[in-house]
């Protein structure tokens, strides 16, 4: 996947809160990533480990505390002028998790995809935008009978996908979905997925997928991510990852996934985490997993693992692949 | 097995501002002395309202049990009275919820609210609840448990307070515990912990579960039953087995295959099912189903289908069960692995 075309490239990335006087909450902790133009990128990890601060950095919802942002070649983490910080905001779009709040109960569904076009693209007449917005609710199968309705009048899945359909109204090639089915129902969640999918394939979209269930996860992704308490501890592609993840956390969380198959789940071994996920105002110093790690030495208190390619295409930060260091089996 | 809670033909409506929604329409399943149910179902297929209505714990003034009876122990819970229900709840069977923020009283310390309940139900001196709190905190796996009684729950994680609301439905040994999505609302790993602490004190206590959750990854890890509920009517009921290798109704089929498999390598795009589940303020005609299952016969749209039953253990309410219906194949998919 080396060949592609790195679209966004992501450079020691940090978003720290400053709370109260002395105290700092390090929500993003040097990610550095890339990702390439027409892929899916799913990021996973337990509430509170960042995935939704890393999202909310990209598309400069927050200013970051350090770190690049390069994308297209340029960078657009810190300063832009007004012109450019116009097309990054088309250029990248995102869809949030709940489809109740995201959208404003005041404003009718035309209105909510239309408002995007009309800043973008003040030229166009009112027919015209009136036809994008039908085409666009055609698009994530909605009947353009319901352009005059407000949000109330629908359902969850429905709402998310007027979500998407504002997403794609003014023809991003980024789209940052962070959760967007974690609040729907199972037999409603294939529905968007397949058309986050469709519509990728049409449009030639790259996604940041952000979510905590894995399964849907693996599903949608080329590449996987896995965050904690504000780091990448692995990154690789999606069937790698689950066929033969690395780092004892992604091992302890993808045997907590249980299987929706009664068979499997009565062979499976479990690994049970012990505790909870630290604080993020004061992190453990070294690895950060090493309080909850099965496999926790000395070294792990000590030294931040580094990031290393352990296989091709298979990152992982974790000093169990770390050659120096003697590991006691 | 013998069988220690049967629900038969609950029919339960709610008041609202244009008429009776009926939300509950002839529930009927039972739970074994030590076992576990598991109900699954969309939001809205009256999952929780069956709970609540075991539990007695419905609002009176705009609930209304039309009919059915909830016999636990061959008694019928719904001949009680508020005075005699509150001896029930919380000895006999219990009750946890989701969201434990909202189910824990944020002003009270955490050991106040486990003695509540032993004080209430045991006679116990208040030494002695005392010391049975202590024990169930250490016994749901949280350290330090004396100091922990004088603590809030706000000073406590999600998942400790799950497991506090947990050491709580458990403290006077229930023959019953009504888990109402008991990790929805919690992390996978801290999920994993919870209901391997469910199982253990099942194990230690002999409890009988019923689980409501839409996750069938947590039905398939703890339930040796399960019922498919779908617009207020369980649609079909089996062994864990025979529901997840064998299952008969289309609703079930399109839940299984909605799901991704997290095994398999391939990926086909997954089979969703189509439209959204049925307005209940709307009087249904016939399957409520009919309109989004892609096998409806022309009797799917009028008549409502009786419970088939496939074997001792396993009904299912399909017309497609009917001699005279044409013989449909489970999709393929829906048989995860099945002659592994």
């Amino acid at each position: 996947m080396n060949n592609q075309e790195k679209l966004i490239e992501i450079k020691d990335l940090k978003k720290h809160f400053h709370l109260k006087r002395h105290t700092t909450l390090q929500a993003v902790d040097g990610v550095t990533l890339d990702i390439y133009r027409g892929e899916t990128l799913g990021v996973v990890g337990e509430s509170g480990c960042g995935k939704s601060t890393l999202g909310r950095t990209l598309i400069r919802l927050y200013e970051p505390t350090a770190g690049e942002v390069v994308y297209n070649g340029k960078d657009v983490a810190n300063r832009l002028t007004k012109k450019e910080e116009r097309q990054f905001q088309k250029d990248v779009q995102m869809i949030f998790q709940d489809p109740y709040s995201s959208l404003n109960a005041r404003m009718t569904v035309s209105e909510i995809i239309s408002e995007g076009i009309r800043i973008h693209e003040p030229s166009l007449s009112r027919k015209e935008v009136e036809a994008r917005v039908h085409q666009l609710l055609d698009s994530v199968g909605l009947h353009k009978r319901f352009s005059n309705r407000y949000p109330h009048e629908f359902s969850g899945g429905q709402r998310q996908r007027i979500g998407i359909a504002r997403a794609l109204a003014v023809n991003p090639e980024f789209i940052i979905a962070d959760e967007p089915i974690a609040a729907l129902d199972v037999s409603i969640q294939a529905q968007i997925v397949n058309l986050l999918k469709e519509l990728q394939e049409e449009k030639g979209l790259t996604y940041l997928f952000i979510a905590h269930d894995l399964s849907m996860v693996k599903h949608i992704s080329d590449r996987v991510a896995v965050m904690y308490l504000g780091g990448v501890v692995e990154l690789s592609t999606s069937d790698d990852l689950y066929h033969d993840p690395l780092h004892p956390y992604t091992q302890a969380l993808l045997s907590a996934i249980p299987v929706a198959d009664p068979k499997i789940e009565r062979s499976r071994e479990r690994i049970i985490l012990e505790g909870t996920v630290p604080s993020p105002i004061d992190p453990p110093s070294g690895c950060r997993f090493r309080t909850r790690c099965p496999h926790a030495m000395d070294i792990c208190a000590q030294v931040a693992p580094q990031w290393k390619e352990q296989k091709p295409n298979h990152f992982v930060a974790c000093h169990l692949y770390n050659e120096d260091v003697e590991v006691d089996e | 097995m013998d069988e220690i809670l049967q629900v038969k033909d609950l029919d339960v409506s709610f008041k609202t501002y244009n008429g009776e929604t009926n939300v509950l329409r002839g529930v009927n399943f039972s739970v074994q002395k030590g076992g576990t149910l598991a109900i699954v179902g969309e939001s809205g297929s009256g999952k929780s309202v069956s709970a609540k209505t075991i539990m007695q714990l419905l609002p009176k003034q705009n609930s209304i049990v039309n009919n059915g009876e909830v016999l636990f122990e061959g008694e019928n819970l719904l001949t009680y009275n508020e005075r005699e229900m509150r001896k029930v709840r919380g000895s006999d069977i219990s009750m946890v919820f989701q969201d434990p923020m909202t189910s824990l009283n944020p002003t009270m310390s955490i050991g106040k609210q486990i003695m509540e309940g032993l004080l209430e139900h045991q006679n116990l001196s208040k030494k002695q609840a005392y010391d049975t709190a202590v024990g169930l905190i250490d016994l749901v796996g949280i350290s330090n448990p004396e100091s922990r009684m004088k603590e809030y729950p706000h000073q406590f994680s999600g998942g400790m307070r799950q497991r506090i609301v947990v050491a709580m439905a458990i403290a006077c040994k229930p023959r019953i515990l009504i888990a109402d999505e008991p990790t929805t609302a919690l992390d996978v790993t801290i999920q994993a912990q919870i209901l391997d602490l469910m199982k253990d004190l099942q194990n230690q206590l002999d409890t009988s579960i019923i689980i409501i959750t839409h996750d069938l990854g947590v039905v398939a890890n703890m339930a040796q039953r399960v019922a498919v509920m779908y617009a207020g009517r369980v649609v079909e009921i089996g062994t864990v087995d025979e529901l997840f290798y064998e299952s008969k109704h289309p609703y079930t089929w399109g839940l299984l295959s909605s799901m991704p498999k997290l095994h398999e390598d391939e990926r086909e795009p997954l089979v969703p099912i189509v439209g959204s589940p049925p307005d209940l303020e709307q009087p249904i005609q016939g399957c409520p189903f009919a309109p989004r299952c892609p096998y409806a016969m022309k009797v799917c749209h009028s008549h409502m289908p009786e419970d088939f039953s496939v074997s001792d253990t396993h009904a299912s309410a399909c017309w497609l069960l009917d001699e005279r219906a044409p013989e449909v194949k489970a999709p393929v998919g829906t048989e995860v692995n099945a002659n592994e």
